[in-house]
This record gives structure tokens, sequence and C-alpha cells, in this order.
């Protein structure tokens, strides 16, 4: 089903809102990651207010849909979903980082709620989001496994190994999604690790893939996601195509941003730069 | 003849886990040596050969705990030692997942196959991390009792196996107990705290030191992890000289576990570690890598006498 031009704006709005909650909170606490924070930002919201069956009332629920945010390092983002979901207070967002905080750096599965899978080591998270598909399969629940991959992440080889099993278990409850932002912590993807045709190498490890030449569009996004919930029989791979840094003109496309704490004249020109957008 | 361990882990696998339909099976292309492959017939529906891919078999081992499976995970204990230490970090030991590792081959069982395919580090990895319990099989019936035990206890675990036969060191009817030693045999001069295939090497080690007129103690330490503090106070305060015995390095493991708790509590006892010295071995028959290394019964009686000297 299309999603009306309404939804889209209101989830647009709501996207732009969490980009500037990110924004104030990596200021106020001058760590974390802001680059794959921002480029996620869509993935994330298509997922939990649109496609995955999550929310608070049915988190214990065995045959709920999980997401597994496998870069890790994009836990600001996910933590500002989740809040706006409603599995815990937008304030705590201030804890960030802190010491005493449910909200560690990296997500946690014991301390967060809403967070299914322990994520920061690349690759860890993904093999644990094809457990909990095949425990699924297992137990014969209708439910879906989201996993969300960052570009730099697919060069670690666990990734393939996944892959691999993946295929073998015929895994087409498991969803992935490639953040594919062209940008890794040292520089861009292609000079620090040149992954060659990464479409054609999910295919060859056995995987349908579907395109999203803007992976800042919802509606796209979740028409990707209801064609790869159409696919059986192998596991889907959609490689969404997002700017690091999204919507901060000074941080997109640009390694720097990836973990660089931002100091109180980035962070007043971030901001105006969000809110142009939003008039604009 | 004696069961090798491996057979004797396989069958009581297909004994609890049969029953136990959240018990699910993976391996790393290793089944026919780790002996997974007999439930695999049994169980094929809950058995999952993931190819030589043992990071991401450990990882998904940790998706099923989370999707209230019991996952056994199979492979040599050096490959889950190592290649498995990210995911073990991070899903077992800092998430607190309910996954049991089995490390198969461990100590110098690979014999013939030379250092790579040797483990004497995988103690001292696993009980470096928290929350890991650490459990080493000394014979038949306490590697039945592990596996009926990880089963029905919700907690990570690391448990140590081996290729060999081991010599039963328990009486059929012994009990056995999470986080508590087992003495095996009582004696009042001299303590030998031991695991795995130790144990056995140090039963005939106390019967060559009875001939001496050395009446020996020995302790089955098959918990490394949490291990019976109270115990290795009472065995130093009531025998005054103690001795470890592992078929690892003395670097990290029992022999480690051992010196930490009594630095810790001031207990006066001289200690002796029998172990690989630091290095490593080589291919050979087992049994000449025990002897060759220094991990046997003649070594452990050296050891207590040296000990016993310094008492």
């Amino acid at each position: 089903m299309k999603m009306t031009l309404e939804r889209k704006a209101e989830l647009e709005r709501l996207c732009l809102q969490f980009r500037k909650d990110v924004i104030e909170v990596l200021h106020a606490i001058q760590t974390g990651h802001p680059g794959g924070s921002l480029s996620v930002c869509e993935i994330l919201t298509a997922l939990y207010f649109e496609k995955a069956n999550i929310s608070p009332e049915n988190q214990n629920d065995p045959a709920r849909d999980k997401v597994v945010l496998s870069k890790g390092h994009a836990a600001p983002m996910l933590y500002r979903v989740l809040a706006e979901r409603g599995f815990f207070p937008k304030e705590d967002m201030r804890t960030l980082r802190q010491p005493g905080s449910y909200l560690q750096g990296h997500p946690c599965s014991i301390y967060t709620p809403g967070v299914e899978v322990t994520s920061g080591p690349l690759g860890c998270a993904y093999a644990a989001a094809l457990g909990l598909a095949i425990a699924d399969k297992l137990d014969g629940n209708d439910a879906y496994v989201y996993a969300i991959l960052g570009d730099g992440e697919i060069n670690e080889g666990v990734v393939w190994e996944v892959l691999m099993n993946a295929a073998k278990q015929k895994a087409d409850r498991l969803i992935t999604i490639l953040d594919w932002n062209g940008v890794q912590l040292d520089g861009a993807a292609e000079a620090i690790m040149p992954m060659g045709d990464i479409e054609a190498k999910f295919q060859a490890f056995g995987c349908n893939t579907i395109l999203v030449e803007d992976g800042h569009d919802v509606a796209l996004l979740c028409e990707a996601i209801d064609a790869a919930r159409g696919c059986k029989g192998r596991p889907s791979v959609i490689l969404a195509k997002t700017v690091k840094g999204k919507g901060v003109s000074f941080m997109e496309g640009q390694s720097a941003w990836h973990g660089h704490p931002i100091d109180d004249e980035s962070y007043a020109k971030a901001i105006r730069d969000l809110e142009a957008r939003a008039d604009g | 003849m004696d069961k090798a361990i491996r057979d004797v882990y396989g069958e009581s696998l297909i004994k609890y886990g049969g029953e136990n339909k959240r018990v699910v099976v993976l391996d790393a292309d290793v089944s026919s040596s780790t002996k997974s492959c007999l439930f695999a017939a049994e169980y094929p529906e809950r058995f999952i050969n993931c190819g030589i891919s043992e990071s991401a078999m450990v990882g998904m081992a940790a998706g099923l705990a989370l999707g209230n499976k019991i996952p056994f995970v199979n492979t040599f204990a050096v490959f889950i030692s190592t290649i498995g230490a990210i995911a073990a970090r991070t899903f077992l030991s800092y998430s607190g997942l309910n996954v049991k590792l089995m490390g198969a081959y461990a100590g110098l069982s690979a014999g013939y196959d030379g250092s790579t395919h040797h483990s004497l580090e995988d103690i001292a990895v696993m009980r470096a991390m928290p929350n890991m319990t650490v459990m080493v099989a000394s014979d038949a019936a306490i590697t039945d009792w592990m596996v009926k035990t990880a089963i029905a206890t919700d907690a990570p675990m690391y448990i140590r196996l081996s290729r060999e036969a081991a010599p039963a060191c328990h009486d059929a009817n012994a009990r056995f107990e999470l986080g508590k030693g087992c003495i095996v045999r009582e004696g009042r001069d001299v303590t030998i705290l031991a695991c795995g295939a130790m144990v056995s090497e140090a039963l005939k080690a106390a019967g060559a030191l009875s001939a001496k007129g050395v009446e020996t103690r020995v302790v089955d330490m098959f918990c490394v992890k949490p291990l019976d503090k109270a115990l290795i106070l009472d065995c130093a305060r009531e025998t005054g000289a103690l001795v470890t015995a592992e078929e690892h390095s003395i670097i990290g493991g029992l022999g480690s576990a051992v010196a930490e708790e009594l630095v810790r509590s001031g207990a006066r006892a001289p200690l002796e570690m029998v172990g690989i010295q630091d290095c490593h071995a080589e291919s050979g028959a087992y049994k000449q890598l025990l002897q060759k290394y220094c991990v046997d019964a003649s070594a452990i009686v050296a050891a207590a006498e040296k000990a016993l000297k310094r008492k």
C-alpha cells in the first residue's frame, strides 16, 4: 500500500525532530557518533513507525518483530526513536553515555527497554539477528527480523559468514537494510576498503536485493520493505543509499563527523541548517 | 575400556537435549569430531551445521538464546576461545545470554595436530570474562552431569571437554554442585587441586605418594569459575600444602585462580603448579605429550614433594 502524502509529511516532521534532538544531546555530552546516527534516521523511523510490529505493549510477545541495529554506534538515533515509540522517557536521552545510565554508548539488550540485541563490535549482532530469525522459524512465529548494517560494517568477514548461513537456512524472514552512506571512520568507503559491486556481492551470497536510490525517503523505504516481505525462500537485503551526516550541510559525507564532538559554533549552525531545511 | 569424554558428551546431549525441545545444537563442520553429530542424527530439525564460520556460529547462538532456546555451540576449544571470543564477550559475558560453549579437543588432546589445534589458554580467556561459568570435565559421570546441569541452569557457560578417554574418578553415586569442588580422595599431608584429565593423574600420583608414606587429598576442581574458595582455604589449613594440576597454561587457569585466592585471603600454604609452562607444545601422541610437557602423575608427584618440603 502506498503511503499517503500526509503520513509521509508527518514522518518527515518526526525525523527532523529526531535529528535536532540527537544533535542537541551529542553537543551537550560532547561524545557520540553524529554521522551514522543522521544517516540511519529514516530507516529506523520507517521500521518503528510503519513496518515493524513492535511496541512497549508487545515487547515480551515472542511473535513480535525484532529490529537489530547491528551498526551499534548509531545508538543515539535508535534511543531517540525508541523514546518516541514509548519505550522510555525522551528526557533520559540526556544521560546518554554517562555512568549509571541505561543508555550506554552502544546498545545493550539487558539495560535498555526496546533494544533486542547488544551491538557494537561490528558484524556480531548481525549473526544474532539470524539466530533470532531461526528461533522464530523453529517456534512458528509469524515475525520478521530487521537487521540494519553499516556499509563500513560489511568489511567484517563475519557479515559474509552470516549471509552464507542465512542463505542455507532460507531465512526469508530476515530482512537486512544496508545504511549505504559511503563513508566510514577513516574516510570514504571506496578508499578505505573498496567493496566492488556491493549489490552483486549480496546476490552472489544468495540474497534477493532491493535498491533504494534515496534511503532518506520513508515512503520508498516502506515500499522496499513490502517487497522484501514478498520474497520467499531466501533472505532479502535492502540497499538504502543514504548520506552520512544527512541534514547538516557541513557534516554530510564527511568522515570527520563519524564520532567527533560537536563544538558550540557547529551546534548552532547544525540547528540552523536543520530548521532551514524544514522551512524549505 | 573407558569411554572417550567426547562420546559421553554426544550421548548425554541426546539424553537430555532430546527431551528438552529448547535445546538447539550448533557445530562448525567438526560434528563428527565433537560428537554433536550424534544429536544431529536424532534431531536434525534442532541441529545447525554452520560450516566453518565460528564467528557467525557463536553470534547465531546468541540470537537463538534471545529467542528462548538453549543453544549448545560446538567446535574445538582453541577456536571457540579465540574466534568465538568477541561474541562470547558481547553476548554471554556482557548480555548474560543462556548459551553453552562446548570446547572440544581441549588441552593437548588434539595431540598429533600440533600447537595450532591444542587449547592451552581457553580457561584463562573464558575465566577473565564477567558472568561466565567455566567448567572442566574430568570423567564420564561428571560430563553427563555437566550437560544435564547446563540445560537446567539459565547462565552463560564454557565447558571444556576432551577428545580422550578418562578413567572414572568419581563414584557412580557421586553428587556434584555448581561452584563446589569435589573431594575424590582424602589425605592430610598435601592437597592436589586438579581439573580435567589431571584428576585421574592426581589419583595415580596420590597412590604413588601413599607408598612413600604421604597421604594426599585429591579434589576435582571441575568448576574453575565460580571457584570454591572455601574449600581451597580448608585444604590449605587442613593439609598445609597445595598443588594445582591442569592441562592448560600455568598462566590464567586453575593454578592462577587458586593462587589469587590464597594471596587474597592471606592463607599460608606453599603452592606448586603443574601445567604447561608458558610454552607451545608440538605434534605427538597425547600420552607422549602429557609426559614431555610435564602434565602427568609423575610431574604431580614431584610437585607434591616440592610443596611438602616448603611446608
